[in-house]
């Protein structure tokens, strides 16, 4: 379908203006986070000199590597335990039928409905009782098991031809070599959105990090940065900024990778 | 004759019945299996968390949240004659009404004038889900720099124009609206993406038998967008009021619940009460009302989804 030009002309500044409006604090921030402290207390939007002596300051005033780190591993740590555990569940969902299986189905739907906001005391209390504040399976573990996962994976594994289970029953596959064999990796586009999606809120998780850790050796980026701009002082924007850039930069570079792939298993698994 | 070849027929039959249920047996606990991780987590950090939630929430404790007096309903009784815990209610009310229509509608627009075909709009979506990829923490510091009452760009674009400069997260008139307008701005990208696979996922015959008969864009999007999209729209309007009831991070880093409490959103309240005035058994209370408000909700959306929404 051809358009005609004036409304080509209008699509595009719409869209240009409207990008230009929803990026625009990332921008600001990322020119801030290059300004000395003079430029950033006149009120300059671009630095009159380049500098990256706040990302310097940023990381010697805080242990940013190590944080990061700290966010990579439980990051990491929650994307592959809800991996796993999202697609044995599928998996059960799917390809085994059973007697309470959809009273099971619906304890999972129960759990979307719970905030987990709510059940900070208790959660609290058992990651306490079980030792393990101030580790990364203490921030990872209450995070392990999730249904949305369950019902992205479960969309998935629907499409796999019934034709493919009987053949391998023939052939006297059991379900846990099936499972793993066959069904993930036909299912290795969905895993990887499921992984992007995992990793991404992971990432950026502030609540739960913010009780669970008391020290610099397990604190992830998140709350470092509420640290550094918390110690803020009037001149030291700049450097609030490169640290804020430091966090979002890994996230950005994974969305925009991502992004096609995440928004199509998105609509799947939130809307069939 | 006939007894004889019916015996082993009966026989078979009894047999194969044993079968069956061995068989049947055998897959509830296979499915039990591949389930047990999954149920296994979600009893512990999920569903005991919440039966203990309402425990608690019977109880006064101590500091180290241990349970020491029973008080019956008095906790429920204390937060609702209590001047703050009403106004957070209100508050957290009203920046749900802010931010949801708030951000389903900036999320919709982006989403139309993303989904045309042409040059370069890989681009601009990649743009408008950008803000998916920002973290609570590192969107909170963004926004504190644009609110910042001398060097923020607000004011300095308030002050161009000859206006006062306002204390966007200072003064109580505007707080709560502020930390909206920042909460509006995180919630895009994932919104955008999630309407956008939505509005992709329409039939393009739709348009196009629309288009013959010379329908004008706004037609289009009354009659053909809109109710196509609703089932989409219906999952990110109950997603999005949940997850306005349970915001907490930019509330801690750009306001504390201030000023005079006008942004202690019900989360951030909860948090405050458990973890710095260790009243475990009235936070418990107010997580209890948060359940519940949550719960409503999610059923209210269901029941009115079920007769509204459109299903292809």
């Amino acid at each position: 379908m051809r358009m005609p030009l004036s409304k080509k002309i209008s699509l595009y500044t719409l869209l240009t203006v409207s990008a230009f409006l929803v990026f625009v604090p990332i921008i600001f921030a990322f020119l801030m986070s290059f300004m000395n402290s003079q430029d950033a207390m006149l009120g300059k939007i671009i630095p009159s000199v380049w500098t990256l002596d706040n990302y310097v300051k940023a990381f010697e005033r805080l242990p940013l590597l190590k944080f990061l780190f700290n966010s990579l591993m439980t990051s990491l740590l929650i994307m592959i335990g809800q991996l796993v555990l999202s697609s044995l569940a599928a998996y059960a969902f799917v390809f085994l039928k059973f007697k309470g299986r959809d009273a099971l189905f619906f304890l999972f739907i129960a759990t979307m409905m719970i905030p987990f906001e709510a059940s900070i005391i208790p959660n609290f209390q058992t990651v306490k009782g079980m030792n393990l504040l101030d580790t990364y399976p203490g921030l990872a573990l209450p995070f392990l098991a999730t249904a949305f996962g369950t019902f992205l994976l479960r969309q998935t594994f629907k499409q796999i031809p019934k034709e493919l289970k009987e053949a391998s029953e023939i052939a006297g596959m059991g379900h846990f070599k099936f499972y793993l064999t066959v069904v993930l990796p036909v299912a290795k586009t969905s895993l990887v959105t499921l992984a992007l999606y995992g990793f991404l809120t992971a990432w950026n998780m502030y609540l739960w990090p913010l009780l669970s850790t008391t020290n610099d050796h397990v604190r992830t980026v998140q709350i470092g940065l509420k640290q550094l701009q918390s110690q803020e002082t009037v001149n030291q924007w700049g450097v609030v900024m490169a640290g804020a850039m430091v966090v979002a930069i890994p996230t950005l570079i994974l969305l925009f990778v991502g992004q096609k792939r995440l928004q199509k298993g998105l609509a799947e698994g939130a809307l069939k | 004759m006939n007894t004889e070849s019916a015996m082993p027929f009966e026989y078979n039959q009894v047999h194969f019945e044993e079968l069956k249920k061995q068989q049947r047996k055998k897959v509830f606990l296979k499915g039990l299996l591949f389930l047990l991780p999954s149920l296994l987590l979600f009893s512990i950090f999920i569903f005991y968390p919440m039966i203990r939630t309402v425990y608690l929430s019977f109880f006064l404790t101590n500091q180290a949240g241990i349970t020491t007096v029973f008080v019956g309903m008095q906790n429920y009784i204390d937060i609702f004659t209590s001047p703050i815990f009403m106004k957070s209610l209100t508050s957290t009310f009203l920046f749900v009404l802010f931010t949801v229509p708030g951000t389903i509608i900036v999320s919709l627009f982006l989403a139309v004038i993303a989904n045309e075909k042409i040059k370069g709009i890989g681009f601009f979506r990649m743009i408008f889900s950008s803000t998916m990829g920002v973290s609570v923490a590192a969107a909170s510091v963004f926004w504190l720099f644009l609110f910042h009452p001398s060097i923020g760009f607000f004011n300095k674009i308030l002050v161009t124009f000859g206006f006062d400069k306002i204390g966007w997260l200072t003064n109580p008139e505007w707080a709560l609206a502020s930390v909206s307008l920042s909460t509006i701005w995180m919630n895009i990208g994932f919104t955008f993406l999630i309407i956008l696979g939505g509005l992709q996922s329409i039939d393009s015959h739709l348009y196009e038998s629309a288009n013959i008969d010379g329908a004008g864009f706004f037609y289009k999007l009354r009659r053909i967008t809109i109710p196509m999209l609703s089932p989409t729209l219906f999952f990110v309007v109950t997603v999005s009021i949940i997850n306005s009831f349970q915001t907490f991070g930019q509330i801690d880093m750009l306001t504390k619940g201030g000023p005079s409490n006008e942004t202690n959103l019900i989360v951030y309240s909860i948090y405050r009460e458990a973890f710095v005035n260790y009243q475990y058994g009235t936070a418990s209370a107010q997580a209890v009302i948060l359940f519940i408000i949550i719960l409503i909700m999610t059923v209210i959306q269901f029941k009115l989804g079920e007769r509204k929404v459109h299903y292809q």
